[in-house]
């Protein structure tokens, strides 16, 4: 019922289709690389010119400027131009670099979500102490700014790495903005799902169960996970965004996504140094961002519509009973 | 027989939503006369409450259908403007709600609460006269210390106090109307003997005409004048207090009767009960709305029995069953002396 | 009451303690290379390394270091290597610029995102409704480093509406110093417009919901006066709370990109340096500051919360 309701919100179905093409966009990534461009994102061309309507254009001129769009003059290659001195094709690095972001944003709001439940359910089930730990360390992390932490972290980890136990991460791999954004993030979705499972744990049914004799993991997976399930996909939707915003702030500062990677994040701060003369390095991968984040909020809306719709009349189905001032006996 | 006060027609209540139009209220007629007061029997979802606001026009909405006629000292209310019904709402009708916690707002002090349903209607009666009038209020539905009680929260009142504020509130401007929307359900059963007492008084006292809207049979036989069973948005019984609970007329209000626990008989096994449900107003049944419910029913049920009066002595006793009068007091009779819905065995 | 605001203090120095000793941790105790050498930043000497580690005791057992780190913090010894600025006295150089950008950013925001939210509820579904909603999910789509790249390419480079950055102090030229924080203040406000605006919209479409609001129509009070002594009125309370929190956070300095796009040489700018330079101890000093203001407008949210909403103020005398 509650698909039927967001299939029918056209607006969350055409940005979930937006969505959809950034993907198959970044992902094509390969594709246009090899057969289009015939480059790769980090390759330099900076003394080398360009055939377009018979004439040799210089990739990089003298002074240091980088060509500007070529659309499909030149069958494709430098399509947005070049992207610096360095002479990069930007179309290419647009696409590899909306990977990483995607990547990014992707698996660290999904490590995130699934923290930040087991948190919430850890803390609303045993409460106690082993709430009063969690909430307590979640409000810790939570009044360091996430963007001053999230640099801290990174700037930390950018230098020497990290070494925990059996796993070893040099500052330049994807797994460190990953790893700070998910711990940057994770009371964002932990605080207000504690909060429903605290309150979802004070319901009847809840002890009921227990007085069957179900053990906790029953309890949270079959009782309190189900009823949390519309709030968790919301969420995880709405967390990809605002992840995708983080990593892109961090990597702009230079505190995330370290080279050579390159996300839209770094792509931004190589533009803004151009900004006066073109514009469209700094604009078109903010644009993107801009873009995908967009979609996603729109469709986390339309989901969070279709799963909790906020009609003033609630018709019970077996009773078939309706109070429409909500009044019951 | 005076002008009655409120007078409704034919009132309809429908409510679209994506599933459908939900009605609420199917047809309702009815008659307020001055100082009576009129209680509305019915269980959950029979539309009592809706049709209770609709009075007040507060089920106005962008979903809402509303048909019918509602007047008020020939007034017609249904109708009328928002401007125009602002005034009448606590000026001359004035209403009271189930839960008195959620129904004061829980940022504004009690007696400012009051205070502003006096101003919204008295342009020059200014801060200081409304909170005068305000304490008095309070202190004449019997909250001691009004004017330190005045200054606090509703979350520091107790349930019972807090629906004598809602009370006073309501007095506020001498209205001639009062309707009480279960106004005793979310209290403690002393509490509600106290609040009972209060509505009774004030109808007494001051002629109050009042419209009691409750599913408790109890109460109704505690302050009622005339009696309206609601069930499925329609009136299927309408009486005097005597006549209701001395000559039943129609299975359903039988039903009602026979659930009531009595104090004064031996303990049945287990406390008898209407069968079924009630029928989804999405999707409401031609004929008798109880027909499905109704062990008497016959094939008559297919047609919608017309509220009339089948009784040559009682013309203001009106019914919709058709059964014969005389069947229907024996079916009634479920065993020696009780009154109930259940087929007597053989 | 005031036993509450004491509580809640104690509870500010309580969380400000932890979050030291996290801080601590993130820079000191990250177990990957040698701390000293982190310190010492991209152009590490072995002599600076030697110096760094005798300085914070990185010999010492932790208890030590920790004693050691905030002993820099408080006596104001928190230097950074390269170049050689003491931290607190450039972040105090730096305070009047992001508090600047804060309060104008946030006079704005709140001035629109309420008025937006309150004109969103008063006609659900109707049309402005859907246009302003349309307006804000686009606002808190835009990131900030894409609107302000925009708004300097656009309206300062190719209209020269605006000079594209640079702070002037407000004792210096007050007409000035507004002129040159109009594009930072509307790059700021944006995104914030559109978030309160839809909390504010919800809020209040669920408080009309409440059955308050219906006793206040009952009561023969016009629609507008609903709407704004019982509606907007409750509906305010948790926008004030949030409100609190985003301002804490961007005095905070949250505004560091907004700063170095627009070149205003504020905490936030001399941040974005310091990571630039790959600098630790600055970055360290400006998230104990950041965090210290976050946790101070977290408590004074919560004693106006109950100054507010008078259930949370008598919570145990409530009945």
């Amino acid at each position: 019922m509650a698909a039927g309701r967001f299939l029918r919100n056209r607006l969350a179905l055409a940005f979930l289709g937006v969505f959809v093409l950034i993907v198959l966009f970044v992902l094509a990534a390969p594709l246009w690389a090899e057969h289009v461009a015939e480059t790769g994102p980090n390759e330099t061309h900076t003394l080398e010119k360009l055939a377009i309507d018979g004439e040799q254009r210089d990739v990089v001129t003298p002074e240091g400027r980088p060509i500007g769009p070529v659309w499909f003059d030149a069958g494709g290659k430098f399509f947005l131009g070049a992207d610096s001195r360095l002479g990069r094709d930007e179309m290419v690095r647009l696409m590899y670099g909306g990977r990483t972001s995607l990547l990014i944003g992707i698996a660290s709001a999904a490590i995130t979500t699934a923290l930040a439940v087991l948190l919430a359910l850890l803390a609303g089930y045993y409460r106690g102490w082993v709430d009063a730990l969690i909430a307590r360390t979640l409000d810790v992390i939570w009044s360091l700014p996430a963007l001053l932490l999230g640099i801290a972290l990174g700037v930390s980890l950018a230098v020497g790495g990290l070494k925990l136990g059996p796993i070893e991460l040099s500052g330049g791999s994807l797994w460190v903005p990953v790893l700070i954004i998910t711990v940057v993030s994770i009371p964002y979705v932990a605080r207000p799902l504690r909060g429903e499972v605290l309150a979802l744990t004070r319901k009847e049914f809840i002890e009921a169960a227990v007085a069957q004799g179900a053990g906790p993991l029953r309890v949270m997976l079959r009782e309190i996970l189900p009823n949390l399930s519309s709030t968790i996909i919301v969420f995880f939707t709405l967390t990809i965004a605002n992840n995708l915003l983080l990593e892109a702030g961090l990597s702009f500062l230079g505190a995330g996504v370290q080279p050579p990677n390159s996300s839209w994040g770094t792509m931004i701060s190589v533009g803004e140094e151009l900004l006066k003369t073109a514009p469209l390095l700094a604009i078109v991968p903010g644009a993107m961002i801009a873009l995908t984040v967009l979609a996603l909020n729109i469709v986390g809306d339309g989901l969070r519509d279709a799963l909790n719709p906020r009609a003033k009349i609630r018709l019970e189905a077996h009773a078939g009973r309706v109070e429409p001032e909500g009044a019951a006996v | 027989m005076s002008e009655p006060l409120l007078s409704v027609r034919d009132l309809r209540v429908g409510f679209a939503t994506e599933n459908g139009l939900v009605r609420a209220v199917e047809s309702v007629d009815f008659d307020l006369a001055p100082g009576e007061v009129l209680a509305i029997v019915g269980e959950s979802g029979s539309g009592k409450s809706v049709t209770a606001q609709t009075i007040l026009g507060l089920t106005r909405s962008a979903n809402a259908r509303i048909e019918g006629t509602v007047r008020f000292r020939g007034e017609e209310l249904s109708s009328m403007p928002e401007e125009k019904l602002r005034l009448i709402r606590c000026g001359e009708i004035a209403m009271i709600f189930q839960d008195p916690m959620t129904s004061l707002n829980p940022v504004y002090r009690v007696g400012a609460q009051i205070a502003e349903a006096i101003r919204a209607h008295d342009g020059e009666i200014g801060k200081a006269g409304a909170r005068r009038r305000a304490l008095e209020l309070l202190d004449s539905v019997g909250i001691a210390e009004a004017e330190r009680r005045a200054d606090d929260y509703p979350h520091e009142f107790s349930g019972g106090m807090r629906q004598r504020a809602m009370i006073a509130m309501a007095l506020a401007l001498e209205p001639s109307v009062l309707i009480a929307d279960e106004p005793t359900t979310a209290l403690d059963v002393t509490v509600q003997a106290q609040i009972l007492r209060l509505l009774g008084g004030l109808n007494r006292e001051r002629g109050l005409a009042t419209i009691l809207i409750t599913h408790d049979l109890g109460v109704v036989a505690e302050v009622a004048d005339r009696v309206l069973v609601m069930y499925a948005g329609r009136v299927v019984e309408q009486g005097t207090l005597d006549e209701l609970f001395y000559d039943p007329q129609h299975p359903y209000t039988w039903g009602l009767l026979g659930s009531l626990p009595r104090i004064d008989r031996p303990r049945p096994r287990r406390l008898p009960q209407i069968a079924g449900a009630p029928p989804s107003p999405l999707a409401p049944p031609a004929g008798c709305p109880f027909r499905a419910r109704c062990p008497h029913e016959f094939g008559r049920c297919v047609e919608l029995p017309g509220l009339e009066a089948r009784l040559a002595d009682a013309p203001a006793h009106l019914d919709r069953c058709w059964l014969e009068p005389e069947q229907k007091r024996a079916r009634r009779q479920v065993e020696e002396g009780r009154i109930g819905l259940e087929v007597p065995a053989p | 009451m005031a036993r509450f605001v004491v509580r809640r203090l104690a509870g500010m120095v309580a969380v400000l303690f932890a979050v030291s000793v996290v801080v601590f941790f993130v820079f000191n105790v990250i177990p990957n290379s040698d701390p000293a050498e982190r310190m010492a930043g991209k152009n590490a000497t072995a002599a600076l390394v030697e110096n760094i580690e005798e300085d914070w005791s990185f010999d010492e057992p932790l208890p030590q270091q920790y004693l050691a780190m905030m002993g820099k913090v408080f006596t104001g010894e928190l230097t950074s290597y390269e170049p050689e600025i003491p931290v607190n006295e450039r972040i105090a150089e730096g305070i009047p610029a992001t508090l600047s950008l804060a309060i104008g950013a946030a006079a704005i925001w709140m001035f629109f995102g309420i008025l937006l939210g309150y004109l969103s509820a008063q006609r659900p579904h109707g049309w402005l409704d859907k246009l302003l909603g349309g307006i804000s999910v686009a606002g808190i789509s835009i990131p900030v480093f894409l609107l302000g790249p925009v708004l300097i390419y656009l309206l300062a480079e190719q209209l020269g509406l605006f000079p594209n950055g640079q702070y002037v102090g407000i004792t210096e030229d007050p007409l000035d110093w507004a002129y040159h924080l109009v594009l930072p203040w509307l790059t700021v406000a944006t995104l914030s417009i559109g978030f309160y605006s839809r909390v504010l919209r919800s809020n209040m479409l669920d408080a009309m919901d409440e059955d308050y609001v219906r006793t206040a129509r009952a009561k023969g009070l016009s629609e507008r006066q609903v709407l704004r002594r019982h509606v907007l009125r409750n509906s305010l309370i948790p926008i004030v709370t949030l409100f609190g929190l985003d301002f804490g956070a961007t005095v905070a300095g949250t505004a560091i990109i907004t700063e170095s796009i627009f070149d205003l040489q504020g905490v936030g700018f001399y941040a974005a340096e310091a990571v630039g330079n790959l600098e630790l101890p600055p970055i360290m000093g400006i998230t104990l500051y950041g965090a210290f203001f976050v946790v101070l407008f977290n408590a004074l949210v919560d004693v106006a919360y109950a100054y507010l909403d008078p259930r949370v103020r008598l919570g145990s005398e409530a009945r």
